[in-house]
């Protein structure tokens, strides 16, 4: 990992190249309108398991309750224009600022807490946020969910896949920009410190617990920004946005994907947005492939595919 | 006070299987530091394998039985499958494998079983008893009984038999197990085993009350898993105490605050109670080497 890490400071902006040329290109060979709406959800989940890359690949703490995030992101779009009038380019910046902000007021107490504790407490957090959603049926339909509207730029109505597709691929790439610049700066290395050895990282003078926070606000962020997109693409939000099975898979994607690796967040998301599309032809063993699909992956790709990938090219054992 | 009567039945009963759930989590952890997210399909197995196969036409106690032997099959085959190749992988890691395998499980259960919801005839008859102006269920006594004669069981066979130490020993200190000639993954083995084996149990003794289907596994697995927390991971007596606690917990939240609210108080309990106490209710203090 630490050779991933290295090499992607040695070509800082080649996954934003990558992203960039995906992008560009994808529209040219794209054989139907259907191929860019997986795209649009490929660029709306890896701008997510990006944010939570930043946490677990970097910082190294781990969350199962992004999901959480996620759905405040999701809600705020739709429960800003339905109930209290705001535009929703405004609700997605209150969604993301309030995401940031219960990031920031939990963060504090929940990440002292470490390992399986720390997994336990962010599921806690999730599923709470989660039922919420769920029960709250005045402001959020409950169960059945709510319908989001249009976003407005303007004057200009975000609709239709194409739209989506370059506002959420355009935005990945800031997104990856941004991740890319953080990871390089002294705020970049004291994520790396903590996460390497808390310990030795307070000895050199790291605030630990800020920096521990900073990236889980961030990855709070990144998830909410990633959340109000998913619905606003949608029309639909329902509390499944939020649910403990979408924490599970953003981890799953950020893991597969490659910890610590930019490009891995979308190569992670990719996998796990695209296979299930492919399964549905099975129907009823789309599970038992995903499952079989994870096992497989996590047994002889631990690294994840992109450093894995990269450790091959380079005729490294992975 | 009836009612008081009530919630703490209900309480105790639901608390029962969820200690079951945190047991089966404990005996895997100490043994392999493995957090097994697939737990709660162990109890899906044991309720949807007896309901199944006696639908079928097998009589119910040896399609109980038949249950129990498919689900430690299916806990021994996860960890000969699944678990054993990636050893020295990170938590993370072997957490995801564990929800692959539980997503895998329920996948193979909805194809193999049915998406409906169950239910097997009650044990003792269905006429509840009264007590003290509550009712109480035969079948709660027997969830109760039950969860408490494995209980009994587990702490003889750990006690009592050279297998039984060796699981001890490496859940202490597994190098230095190995060292004294114990097959530490022969015990990792059998703590599946009876893990798998309690679960299924548990699920075969609810299942007259609550109900299964196909997808039960995962909110179980949840909730045992933070029963296990809340008792302080890796020991069994903090694993019974933070079951029954989480059911009573939700009981009375769900009788005198919100029922809606009512898996929110357990876990708004468990994120307090890791806050003031990050080593759960009866855990050691672990020291960490730098």
């Amino acid at each position: 990992m630490h050779g991933a890490i290295t090499r992607l400071a040695g070509s800082r902006y080649t996954a934003l190249m990558a992203i960039a040329a995906i992008l560009l290109l994808l529209p040219l060979v794209a054989p139907s309108l259907f191929y860019l709406r997986i795209a649009t959800l490929v660029f709306i989940f890896a701008l997510a398991v990006l944010g939570l890359n930043l946490l677990m690949g970097f910082a190294g703490q781990v969350s199962l309750g992004h999901a959480g995030f996620f759905g405040i992101g999701a809600y705020a779009v739709a429960v800003g224009p339905a109930h209290l009038g705001l535009p929703a380019w405004a609700s997605l910046l209150a969604g993301a600022a309030l995401a940031g902000f219960i990031a920031f007021v939990v963060g504090r107490p929940i990440l002292r807490l470490r390992g399986h504790y720390l997994a336990v407490a962010t599921l806690g957090m999730g599923l709470l946020i989660g039922m919420v959603f769920t029960n709250e049926a005045r402001w959020t339909g409950g169960p059945d969910g709510m319908p989001v509207a249009r976003l407005v730029l303007l004057g200009w109505t975000a609709r239709g896949t194409q739209a989506w597709y370059w506002i959420s691929g355009v935005t990945l790439a800031l997104g990856a920009l941004i991740a890319i610049n953080l990871i390089d700066s002294p705020t970049g290395r004291a994520f790396r410190a903590v996460h390497d050895s808390e310990v030795a990282a307070a000895v050199l003078g790291v605030d630990v617990a800020r920096y521990k926070l900073i990236a889980f606000v961030l990855s709070a962020v990144y998830a909410a920004v990633a959340g109000a997109y998913l619905a606003l693409f949608d029309g639909l939000v329902t509390p499944v946005t939020a649910g403990f099975l979408r924490s599970i898979e953003f981890v799953a994607m950020a893991v597969m994907g490659g910890l610590g690796s930019i490009f891995g967040s979308i190569v992670g998301a990719a996998l796990l947005t695209v296979l299930p599309q492919l399964l549905t032809v099975f129907h009823d063993y789309e599970q038992i492939a995903l499952g079989t699909i994870m096992i497989l992956f996590m047994i002889f790709l631990r690294a994840g595919i992109v450093p894995a990938l990269a450790a091959l090219i380079e005729r490294k054992p992975p | 006070m009836p009612e008081f009567l009530q919630f703490l039945f209900s309480g105790l009963t639901v608390g029962a299987i969820y200690a079951l759930v945190a047991v089966g989590f404990t005996l895997i952890y100490s043994s392999s530091d493995v957090i097994n997210f697939a737990q709660g399909e162990f109890v899906m197995i044991g309720g949807m394998g007896t309901y199944v196969l006696s639908a079928a036409g097998v009589p119910l106690p040896i399609a109980a039985l038949l249950a129990i032997v498919i689900a430690v099959a299916v806990g021994l085959l996860l960890h000969r499958l699944a678990i054993e190749p990636a050893r020295d992988a990170s938590a993370v890691t072997l957490i995801i494998i564990t929800i692959g395998a539980s997503i895998l499980l329920r996948g193979v259960a909805g194809v193999a079983f049915d998406k409906n919801f169950h239910s097997l005839p009650p044990f003792l008859g269905a006429e509840p008893w009264l007590v003290g102006g509550a009712t109480i269920l035969p079948q709660s006594v027997i969830v109760l009984s039950g969860a408490g004669i494995i209980v009994l069981l587990l702490w003889l066979f750990m006690r009592r038999t050279l297998y039984g130490k060796a699981t001890l020993a490496t859940a202490a200190n597994r190098m230095a197990a190995r060292l004294v000639g114990i097959d530490t993954s022969r015990v990792v083995m059998l703590s599946f085993a009876i893990s798998a084996a309690i679960g299924a149990i548990g699920g075969i003794l609810v299942t007259p009350i609550v109900l299964t289907s196909y997808d039960v596994g995962t909110l179980l697995a949840l909730k045992g898993f933070a029963a296990a927390m809340l008792g302080g991971i890796g020991n069994p007596v903090g694993a019974i105490a933070g079951g029954l606690l989480l059911g009573l917990l939700e009981a009375f939240g769900a009788g005198y605050v919100s029922s809606s609210y009512k898996d929110a108080i357990a876990f708004l309990v468990i994120l307090a109670v890791l806050f003031a106490l990050p080593q759960g209710l009866f855990g050691r203090n672990t020291i960490e080497r730098v």
